[in-house]
């Protein structure tokens, strides 16, 4: 039934950013080592609706870990996520809701939108269905398939990874962030 | 008891009755359906749940439907006993602009959700019901969207073609 | 019901719910002639157990009134994921319907599929020869395996045993090999055609079902051992949630959920359909209907489900291909096509969604995860049905939630809800 056990000698690590080295001190930039920082520590809120959300399940679950990737605590308080993960379809009834749910969240905050439901209706053409979560909030990075496969979706969290990590410290207070908020009637 | 069978006798028992309230009354791909007037369906629909001969005590489902030529409504029931594994399917149509028919929720605590999806999708308006709101569909939605005059597409949306085939 | 007798003092799992008090009663105090009699009001407050849900059993909403730990009132709210199946039924050809069958009780697509397969079989009255019939018990019993792996481990998450899950689903990714070696995906699968399947099944299939079928005790055996007898798990799950027969025939209960509170009843012995009268199977019926007997009657029939299968396998008729004679729904072979008149018009038609079907009215129902699911399918002749109802059983017995859990406490109507196997989709459609 389980493979053998492989003993692993060498330990993957992240990579160290560009910096100044001497004895004891190590120099860089703030902002290059809070983005590893943020980006290898992830916490997603599941916004799990339909059928992506079971393949959210099994890319959680022991075949396909997300915990390696730094989402060890799923959170399912805004409050205390980084990551909004939309996986499913997004009723019209479900619109307020999720619009509140992002709103609740602190930045810095990225959107993952998982699945053709979310990101553009998906099959669902129809009177009661939002076709694409982006018409109600901002979206960073979508992941197309119904459903992805596990390994797609760990491919859509490397994405957002690599924009926590590249992200500078100004782009939450910039101007051009003030203007795509407001294009969705948020302060 | 053969479909055949069981099918003439519901139609005897409800012709002696109700007379005339069986309007028609067939097999229809081994299936006894019935179609009865509107005016007399909840006592139809009780004789065959407390009749001992029939004693339909499960409501299967109950859903509206809409004539081919779009000026009635109808209400499908499907009961079910299960002891002698009897299923009929029970039709009732009236007119489309005046859909009221008395609730089957006395009968069957069960068709209360199955009642507020038929009006939220028909606007059937069933007498007696304790709670028809609209149940699927957003509450200050204004149309009956099954209906046949109603599109399928949100219409506001610009990011889609209907020019493409399949629409 | 019941309410709940004298148990451990349990906190409030307050990470499950987001608390809003909204109102609370003010206390009526009546003065009459000099005196003063304070009349007081029992105090609700209201808690909001919103449709943003955690462990992803999906979205709906229940606002509760409290007194305190108990619950004393419930008013769910459902329809947030509303897709317009019914409508969209309308408008797809009938092989295009089996891709919205997928998703509505998506954690076993192939049996809702399949379900379909056989509602259309039945409007055209076409013969299915009996090896099709046993390939597809084949699927769907581990269909029926995968869906009661998730509700089951979910229940377990829920009481706070987060091993079974994490572990059991390393079950349900080998059920997907399958799946995708027959048709190509995982989860949604669109399983099969109108008249069988798309091809003969390959060597790989039946060597990873041979393989499923050896290993897979085991691990059940394991994930039994973890919760059944354990006594953490009995005392929060033993009457919890119960409901009694006669109740749950008034609120057509079907399925896993009426089996537990008493009623045999179960599509594949009542009308047996694709040959399932030549299976010997035992039904598991509970006793209280609560949420434990609900847990053991699905962990009893995946074991029912192994059973099936290996009598399938052994029973398999050597004859009969892997599809029926339905040239209207099925694409002929491509040699034909390029050298025959007739195939390619035939192949013509079943590309352009030009299927001659007759005009009638048919209702069939098979055995899901849930309990019945029904198709009742009106065809007016033309290449949509005219009308396409799916009787859901989610939806139908979900309205039965208020009453089981009047009474007991929160947490309890968190397990109670989750060993109901509310799926979404299901309810919504």
């Amino acid at each position: 039934m389980g493979k053998q056990l492989q003993k692993r000698t060498k330990l993957d690590m992240a990579k160290l950013p560009e910096g100044l080295e001497g004895p004891g001190f190590f120099a860089t930039k703030l902002e290059q080592v809070i983005g590893l920082a943020r980006a290898n520590s992830l916490w997603p809120l599941p916004f799990a609706t339909s059928c992506c959300g079971i393949e959210f399940m099994a890319t959680m679950a022991s075949d396909y870990d997300l915990a390696r990737f730094g989402s060890e605590r799923l959170s399912f308080s805004p409050r205390q996520a980084d990551m909004l993960m939309v996986m499913g379809t997004i009723a019209k009834k479900m619109g307020p809701t999720l619009r509140q749910v992002y709103e609740q969240m602190a930045e810095p905050k990225w959107v993952l939108s998982v699945g053709a439901c979310a990101s553009s209706g998906g099959i669902f053409d129809t009177y009661s269905v939002l076709q694409g979560i982006d018409r109600i909030i901002p979206v960073d990075v979508y992941v197309p398939g119904c459903p992805p496969r596990p390994e797609q979706i760990i491919e859509g969290i490397l994405k957002i990874q690599e924009l926590a990590k590249n992200e500078s410290f100004r782009r939450r207070n910039s101007d051009e962030y003030k203007k795509l908020l407001n294009s969705y009637g948020m302060e | 008891m053969e479909n055949q069978e069981l099918l003439n006798k519901i139609n005897q028992k409800l012709n002696d009755q109700f007379p005339g309230a069986v309007e028609k009354a067939e097999l229809t791909y081994d299936f006894p359906v019935f179609y009865i007037h509107k005016d007399k369906i909840h006592e139809a629909l009780a004789i065959l749940k407390n009749e001992p001969e029939f004693d339909f005590h499960f409501l299967t489902d109950l859903t509206g439907i809409q004539s081919a030529d779009e000026k009635q409504l109808g209400v499908v029931y499907h009961l079910h006993n299960m002891p002698k594994n009897y299923r009929v399917r029970v039709k009732t149509y009236f007119d489309i602009n005046k859909p009221e028919i008395p609730t089957a929720c006395d009968l069957w605590p069960g068709a209360n959700w199955m009642e507020r999806e038929t009006f939220d999708f028909y606007g059937v308006k069933f007498k007696g019901h304790p709670n028809l709101k609209r149940i699927l569909n957003v509450d200050e939605m204004d149309i009956f969207p099954l209906r046949k005059e109603y599109p399928l597409e949100d219409q506001s949306r610009e990011d889609k073609s209907d020019k493409m085939f399949g629409r | 019901m019941a309410k709940k007798g004298n148990k451990n003092n349990k906190v409030a799992d307050t990470s499950v719910v987001e608390e809003t008090v909204v109102s609370k009663k003010k206390a009526k105090i009546v003065v009459e002639n000099n005196q003063q009699e304070p009349e007081e009001e029992k105090e609700y407050s209201t808690l909001n157990l919103g449709p943003t849900h955690p462990a992803t059993h999906g979205i709906f909403q229940n606002v509760l009134k409290m007194d305190g730990e108990i619950i004393h009132e419930a008013t769910p709210t459902v329809g947030y994921i509303h897709r317009a199946f019914e409508k969209l039924g309308e408008r797809r050809p009938f092989y295009q319907i089996t891709t919205l069958t997928d998703r509505l009780n998506y954690c076993s697509s192939p049996i809702n599929n399949i379900g379909w397969h056989m509602t259309v079989e039945k409007l055209i009255g076409v013969q299915i020869p009996k090896r099709i019939d046993y390939m597809r018990v084949i699927i769907m019993e581990l269909a029926r395996i995968s869906d009661h792996l998730v509700c089951n481990s979910v229940i377990g998450v829920d009481t706070g045993a987060m091993t079974g899950f994490l572990y059991i689903f390393q079950w349900r990714e080998k059920i997907y090999d399958i799946y995708e070696s027959i048709c190509g995906a995982r989860l949604t699968t669109n399983i099969g055609r109108i008249g069988g399947f798309e091809r003969e099944w390959s060597k790989k299939t039946w060597e990873l079902i041979d393989a499923f079928l050896r290993d897979y005790p085991k691990a059940l055996k394991e994930f039994s051992n973890l919760l059944e007898r354990n006594k953490i798990f009995m005392d929060r799950t033993v009457n919890c949630g119960p409901i009694s027969a006669k109740m749950a025939l008034d609120y057509s209960f079907t399925g896993p959920n009426l089996r537990a509170a008493g009623v045999d009843y179960d599509v594949r012995v009542a009308t047996p359909y694709s040959s399932y009268q030549d299976f010997d199977f035992i039904i598991p019926v509970g006793t209280s209907g609560d949420t434990y007997d609900r847990f053991m009657v699905r962990q009893e029939e995946m074991w029912q489900s192994l059973e099936i299968i290996k009598q399938a396998i052994k029973n398999m008729p050597k004859e009969g291909g892997f599809h029926a004679d339905v040239p209207d729904f099925y694409l002929p072979p491509k040699e034909e096509v390029y050298n025959n008149m007739e195939a390619l018009i035939y192949h013509f038609k079943i590309v352009m969604g030009e299927s001659d079907v007759p005009v009638g009215e048919v209702y069939h129902c098979v055995e899901g995860g849930n309990g019945e699911l029904g198709y009742y399918l009106v065809s007016d002749g033309g290449r949509t049905p005219f009308r396409l109802h799916f009787r859901r059983p989610c939806f139908i017995y979900y309205q039965a939630y208020p009453e089981m859990i009047k009474g007991s406490m929160l947490s309890d109507a968190i397990i109670t809800m989750s060993s109901m196997n509310v799926i979404a989709g299901e309810l919504d459609a």
